[in-house]
């Protein structure tokens, strides 16, 4: 399994579990990109993939807002940019998500699957890891 | 987010600024609704300051889009879509649901 090194030197920051919280981590995440010098798609595809995974933390994990943290750290390692996110709340099995049908016609289109599919989609690694009450997705793009 | 609504005779404008995200989605679907509600459903989509949309505003745009296909009284169209977030529509499939145009004018006379 996967599993990238990460040391104490890993700045961490800590949000509010709300959506207004979101804002404030896309800007620290585009500050991340610009350190590693991507592309302005890539670094859109890295913002949108953790405004994902936190919706969901949100949402899924802590089944509301306002009901815990989340926690985001950042290294850029060589050509690499790793983000990690932790949070405390239910842990899910990303396996029983089911992807979204792309071609499906708009009457069948689903609501939900969308932003776990854009993060295994745009991201180079992804990582889930549930243990102990403490959910860890480690997400890593690479620079082109 | 800031939405700003125009109501032309033939259709609606409305031009969304900033970012579509989970926090702003409510409100924007909300906007949409309104205007679905009271018997109009052409609706032109003005993105060329729309900075990021996420899947919660994606969600929004198809529930609006199913509710103003029914009975093919209208259509969501969008106008000025930025390139990053054109990538976003069509790796969710929304390019074969949402007709696209270059600029407002266009939309607003094929809508």
């Amino acid at each position: 399994m996967f599993e990238p090194h990460v040391d104490a030197l890993m700045p961490k920051f800590t949000f509010p579990g709300r959506y207004e919280s979101l804002a404030q981590i896309a800007a620290l995440v585009r500050q991340a990109t610009q350190e590693l010098g991507l592309s302005s798609l890539d670094a859109y595809t890295v913002e949108m993939a953790v405004d994902e995974a936190c919706s969901n933390i949100i949402e899924h994990a802590y089944g509301g807002e306002g009901r815990g943290e989340i926690e985001l750290e950042y290294m850029i390692e060589a050509n690499s940019l790793i983000i990690r996110l932790r949070d405390h709340g239910k842990p899910f099995d990303p396996k029983k998500v089911r992807p979204p049908r792309r071609d499906a016609p708009l009457k069948k289109r689903r609501n939900h699957g969308l932003g776990l599919y854009f993060i295994y989609q745009w991201m180079d690694e992804v990582h889930f890891d549930f243990s102990e009450g403490t959910n860890t997705l480690t997400m890593i793009k690479r620079k082109k | 987010m800031e939405i700003e609504h125009t109501a032309y005779k033939r259709c609606d404008l409305i031009k969304v600024k900033g970012r579509l995200d989970s926090a702003s989605a409510p409100d924007f679907e909300e906007k949409l609704k309104q205007i679905t509600n009271s018997g109009r459903y052409r609706i032109v989509l003005d993105m060329e300051d729309l900075q990021f949309i996420s899947s919660a505003g994606l969600r929004a745009l198809i529930s609006t889009q199913k509710i103003c296909r029914r009975y093919n009284r209208g259509e969501v169209v969008l106008a000025n879509v930025p390139e990053n977030i054109k990538a976003a529509l069509d790796l969710a499939g929304f390019t074969t649901l949402f007709k696209l145009y270059p600029d407002v004018v266009s939309a607003v006379a094929n809508v």
